[in-house]
This record gives structure tokens, C-alpha cells and sequence, in this order.
């Protein structure tokens, strides 16, 4: 996903002059094609994120479109205070392309793990949020970040992710993907959640239990009617993130319900990372497993859900 | 013991002009009218920004956003009341816009916006942002072949930011001439003297290893600062940085050099008398 988002700004650098890529420090070679193409529109500017930010935000303040990148923990972490007031104050066509969103560098530890930023990023006026599932989607996501008004977030996953999204959904930002019909269950999944989502709904439909699901790519916005559709018939309504429970898509989701409906709401179930620091190491794959976010224990988590006594409020879970 | 710049001793003499004086009423109408204002770091900067708005920038207050303009920045954003007086008297807004400073409906807030402000490039308030913002923009100038000049305005306090050193790095790395940062070297922050707080000194040596071409001067003296300003870049290549010893809180005297005045609410009837023996009638 992440050569795919990469080489697409190569791609979009060509067909628009106002295209830049900027960044901090990238592993060598990054977008060497694009820095032997376009020299002066690949600019390497140091471990600085700070000023990078700020930076970005003149350039646009001149027309161009600064296509930013690093790591996502030093892209949010470090410097919000530039993200929040040089870019969304100002309301500027930034991007920020966020290497290794969630547990990607699950054996670096906790200071390379993006476990809040969608909560924090989220938060800022202005903002926008995207969370693509995989490389053709993070591709799609691309060529719409061109012409986008305001400063956008892009969570990118570890590449390799097998793909499920499927071209004849299309791309916009801020368009939910219902990937599967509602049912007795609705999983509301971003990134890379989608895959487990899937494999989880196979799993629950042998047991003979329907369960839709919905790819809400963007967070913020959050694609409101198409939610609201979408779990209007249903009885229990799953979020699954890769993210701490505050503040991330479930927050957005029950958010959005309670909202817009007060009462007569689903039961909600959400599935996230715990509300601390991971200590273990070893890869993405093993801590979300560890954290009940494998297909299998997703699937489990739902039919105990379903099979709970209706409760007269909301129940909401978390792992 | 720190050896004190002959600028700096010539700031603290320094005769201020009528047009001075009469900048300063109009920042001390303003604090008098609202109740509140940034008093001291306003009057530390006056001489600054009025020589850029009156002999040095290339703007058209009829036409704020002409693109061939010259970018000014004033990343000590709490120094805003002296912008806004030097907007106004250009006539960038009525100067009756001065009266409403903080109000609920006024386009002049305690710190400058962008989009509120006809003249003002940028947001500021959160210090150590400025800077990068200006390289943003001479970086655009220079990839684009434009001929506008960037000159970004910082206070002694805002350089505590780490932020402004990485600014400074890449200006240096991008060899940008088109770039210059004031620094208003007043030597009081908000709490006491930047010397207590976080010592700056050797200043000029810091901003010359940060490869910059470095003028020294006093900040309330006018024909300096023209002479230093309408001669920028210095050398050819590098970015500059004028550190303009000034004196916080210049023209009033119970103000000078005094932390007290920094920001300040409701002003007394003595502190209304001092001010009309030292600058006329506001």
C-alpha cells in the first residue's frame, strides 16, 4: 500500500505541476524515480517535523499541493500543534501520508504505533480522515486527494494486505462502501479492518448469522446518510478499528447514531485496540490477534453479543 | 557577564520621531478603548514594522493579496497591536476598526488571523510557527521564479521554540536570500529577562552557525532599520536574520523593561497620565 500511495504521487506530480512530495526522513530511495524526474518538486527535508508542517503550509498558501510523509506517530504526535494551526486553521490542501498507521511497526514499540491518531486527527475542524483497506484503494483514494479543499489525514497500512476492495465500488471521499448487505449484524470497519471483517462474516455465516458490513474509508466526514441507512434494520451494530477506544470510528460511529436517531438505537458492539500502550512486540498480526481483533474472535465476540438478553440502552464493549 | 550591544544601549536613548508617537497613541487608544492588549511587546516592535509597511514592503493596500506583494509574517503574534496600527494608518482597514479590538464582532482579535485581517498572511499566536511558514513561502517564490521577498518577524521569547532552529536549518539548506527574520530583541519575555528564562546569547553567533547572514542594529532607530531593510539580502545566497535591540515597552517609561506591562487590562487613571506626558494626548 505503501509503494502504491507513494508511486501515485509520482503520478499525480506528472499530470499537476502544483504536486509535491516532502519528506522528513523516508527510507533511501524513496520515490528516487519522482526525485530524478522532478528534483525540485522532491524536497528530503530533515528530521523536522515541526517545521516541515509549517513548511507545507506556505507552499500551499502558494499553490502547490504538498504531499507529506513519514512515519505516522512523528506525523501527528510531534507536531499537532503545526498540523492544527498552519494546516487546518488555515484550512490548506495538505496531505499527510502516514507510514505504518495502527501496529504496523508492531516490533518497534510503542512510540512507532498509531494507536490515537485517528482520535486526534479526527478532532481538528477541517480535518479529513482516510483510512484506505489495501492498494488499489489507497490508488483510488490518491487521485481524489488532488482537488480536495482542506488538509487530509491518510492512514496507510503495511502493504502486502491482501485485496479486497473492489473497483466497481468507486472512490470518493467520504462515501461509505457497503461491501456486504446489512443483516442481523452490521460491521463498520476502516483500513485494514476490512479483511478480518470479511473473513469474520464468512465464519459468522456458516453459523448461519448475517452479517453486513460497511467500509467507512473516510472518518471524518463520516459518510452520515449512508450509516443511518444502513443500520436502520439491524439488530446489533459492530465497529472494528485498529485504534484505542477513544475518540477513533467507533466514537464516530455511536456518535453519528445518537445524533441522528436518540432513541430507538442498536445494540453496539465495539471492537477496538484496549485504552493503554502496547508492551509486547512481535508483528500487527499477533497483537491484533491478542487483542481479540482476529477474524475469528470477532466472529465470536458477535455471537455472544447476539446472544446476550436485549438490553434497554446501548451496550457498549469494548476489548 | 554578558556584554551589553552598543545597539542596545542606543535603544534605551533613542529619540523617538512624531510618526512613532503617533503610532504609539494609536496602539495605547486601542488597549485604553478594548481593556486589554499586548502592550510592551507591541511598542518593542513599532519601529520594526512601521519602517517595513512604510519603506520596504511592495504592497498595495487596495489589493492585499496582489501576488507580486511582498509576504510579511508576524510570528510573534502577540506583537499584533503594532500591525494593526500600521495596517490601518495604510489603510488596509478604516482606522476605526482600531475601536472594536476583542470585541464580539471585531475583525482584530488579541492574536492576528488570516482571512479576518485584510494584510495579514498568516495565523499567528502559537509562537515558533512563523518562520516555517515564511520558508514555505520563499521556497514557493524561489521554485516559481517570483521576485517577492518574505520577511518574518519573531520575538527574543518565540526563539525558545526548538521549531524556529529547524526553520532556520532549512532556510540555510535552501539558500534562501528572498528570506528575512527580525528578531525583536527586547530581552524581557513574559515571565522576566530572557537571560533568567532561557539565555539566547551569543545571538548573532547562533543565527551566523545556523547559516545566516547576520545585521545587528537598533530597533528604534529608523534610519537604521531603512538602511538595513532596503538593502536585503546582505549576501547573496544565504538567508538573513536582523536582530533589532529594542526595549519593551519603548516610548513609555513606566513601562520600559518592566515584565508588568507585557499584557495588560484595565490601565489607571496615573498609568492614563503617564502615558499622555510621555507620548500626547491619545
Amino acid at each position: 500500500m505503501r509503494n502504491t500511495a507513494m508511486n501515485m504521487v509520482h503520478k499525480l506530480a506528472a499530470r499537476d505541476e502544483r504536486v509535491l512530495y516532502i519528506g522528513s526522513d523516508p527510507g533511501a530511495g524513496t520515490l528516487r524515480a519522482m526525485s530524478k524526474e522532478f528534483p525540485r518538486r522532491h524536497l528530503i527535508e530533515g528530521i523536522s517535523e515541526a517545521h516541515i508542517i509549517g513548511m507545507s503550509a506556505g507552499l500551499a498558501m502558494e499553490g502547490y499541493v504538498p504531499y507529506v510523509n513519514t512515519i505516522a506517530t512523528f506525523l501527528t504526535r510531534r507536531c499537532y500543534e503545526q498540523v492544527a494551526v498552519d494546516l487546518c486553521l488555515h484550512n490548506l490542501p495538505v496531505r499527510l501520508i502516514a507510514n505504518g498507521g495502527g501496529l504496523v511497526y508492531a516490533p518497534l514499540g510503542p512510540t512507532h504505533q498509531a494507536i490515537e491518531d485517528i482520535a486526534i486527527m479526527r478532532a481538528l475542524p477541517n480535518m479529513t480522515v482516510v483510512c484506505p483497506a489495501d492498494a488499489d484503494e489507497a490508488a483510488r483514494l490518491m487521485e481524489r486527494t488532488l482537488d480536495w479543499p482542506g488538509p487530509i489525514y491518510i492512514r496507510l497500512a503495511k502493504g502486502g494486505d491482501p485485496i479486497v476492495s473492489n473497483p466497481a465500488h468507486g472512490f470518493e471521499i467520504g462515501r461509505a462502501i457497503l461491501m456486504r448487505p446489512p443483516g442481523d449484524v452490521l460491521m463498520v470497519t476502516t483500513g485494514i479492518m476490512l479483511q478480518r471483517a470479511l473473513d469474520a462474516a464468512d465464519l459468522l455465516a456458516a453459523q448461519g448469522v448475517r452479517a453486513g458490513i460497511l467500509h467507512m474509508h473516510t472518518v471524518k466526514p463520516l459518510d452520515v446518510e449512508t450509516l443511518l441507512q444502513a443500520t436502520r434494520d439491524t439488530r446489533l451494530v459492530v465497529t472494528l478499528e485498529e485504534h484505542v477506544p477513544s475518540g477513533g470510528l467507533g466514537s464516530a460511529v455511536i456518535e453519528t447514531l445518537i445524533d441522528n436517531r436518540r432513541t430507538d438505537l442498536p445494540a453496539m458492539l465495539r471492537l477496538s485496540l484496549p485504552d493503554r500502550f502496547m508492551h509486547n512486540y512481535g508483528s500487527q498480526d499477533s497483537l491484533l490477534k491478542k487483542h481479540g481483533l482476529a477474524p475469528n474472535s470477532i466472529a465470536a465476540a458477535i455471537e455472544r453479543s447476539l446472544a446476550a438478553p436485549a438490553a434497554p440502552s446501548p451496550q457498549l464493549h469494548s476489548t | 557577564m554578558i556584554q551589553i550591544s552598543p545597539h542596545a544601549e542606543a535603544a534605551l536613548t533613542c529619540k523617538l520621531d512624531e510618526r512613532s508617537l503617533y503610532l504609539r497613541r494609536l496602539v495605547l487608544r486601542t488597549v485604553r478603548s478594548a481593556g486589554r492588549g499586548h502592550v510592551g511587546p507591541a511598542l518593542s516592535l513599532i519601529e520594526m514594522v512601521r519602517v517595513l509597511y512604510d519603506n520596504v514592503l511592495r504592497i498595495d493596500p487596495k489589493n492585499p493579496r496582489d501576488p507580486a506583494r511582498d509576504r510579511a509574517i508576524l510570528s510573534k503574534g502577540h506583537g499584533c497591536l503594532a500591525l494593526y496600527v500600521l495596517l490601518a494608518d495604510r489603510g488596509f482597514f478604516p482606522l476605526s476598526e482600531l475601536d472594536g479590538f476583542c470585541g464580539a464582532d471585531s475583525i482584530l482579535g488579541g492574536h492576528p488571523e488570516f482571512g479576518m485581517v485584510p494584510g495579514v498572511e498568516a495565523s499567528t499566536g502559537a509562537l515558533g510557527h512563523g518562520l516555517s511558514i515564511g520558508v514555505g513561502l520563499a521556497l514557493a517564490a524561489r521554485m516559481r521564479d517570483r521576485a517577492y521577498r518574505t520577511f518574518v518577524l519573531l520575538g527574543d521569547g518565540e526563539i525558545n521554540e526548538g521549531s524556529v532552529w529547524e526553520a532556520a536549518m532549512s532556510a540555510s539548506k535552501h539558500g534562501l536570500d528572498n528570506l528575512v527574520a527580525l528578531i525583536d530583541y527586547n530581552k524581557l519575555q513574559s515571565y522576566g529577562p530572557t537571560d533568567y528564562v532561557l539565555p539566547l546569547e551569543p545571538l548573532a553567533d547562533k543565527w551566523r552557525s545556523f547559516g545566516f547572514a547576520v545585521e545587528e542594529l537598533n530597533g528604534h532607530d529608523v534610519g537604521q532599520l531603512r538602511d538595513t531593510l532596503t538593502k536585503v539580502p546582505p549576501v547573496p545566497g544565504k538567508p538573513t536574520a536582523i536582530i533589532c535591540h529594542t526595549i519593551k515597552g519603548k516610548g513609555l517609561p513606566a513601562a520600559e523593561s518592566n515584565a508588568d506591562w507585557h499584557h495588560k487590562n484595565k490601565l489607571t487613571d496615573s498609568e492614563l497620565e503617564s502615558i499622555r506626558v510621555a507620548v500626547g494626548d491619545f
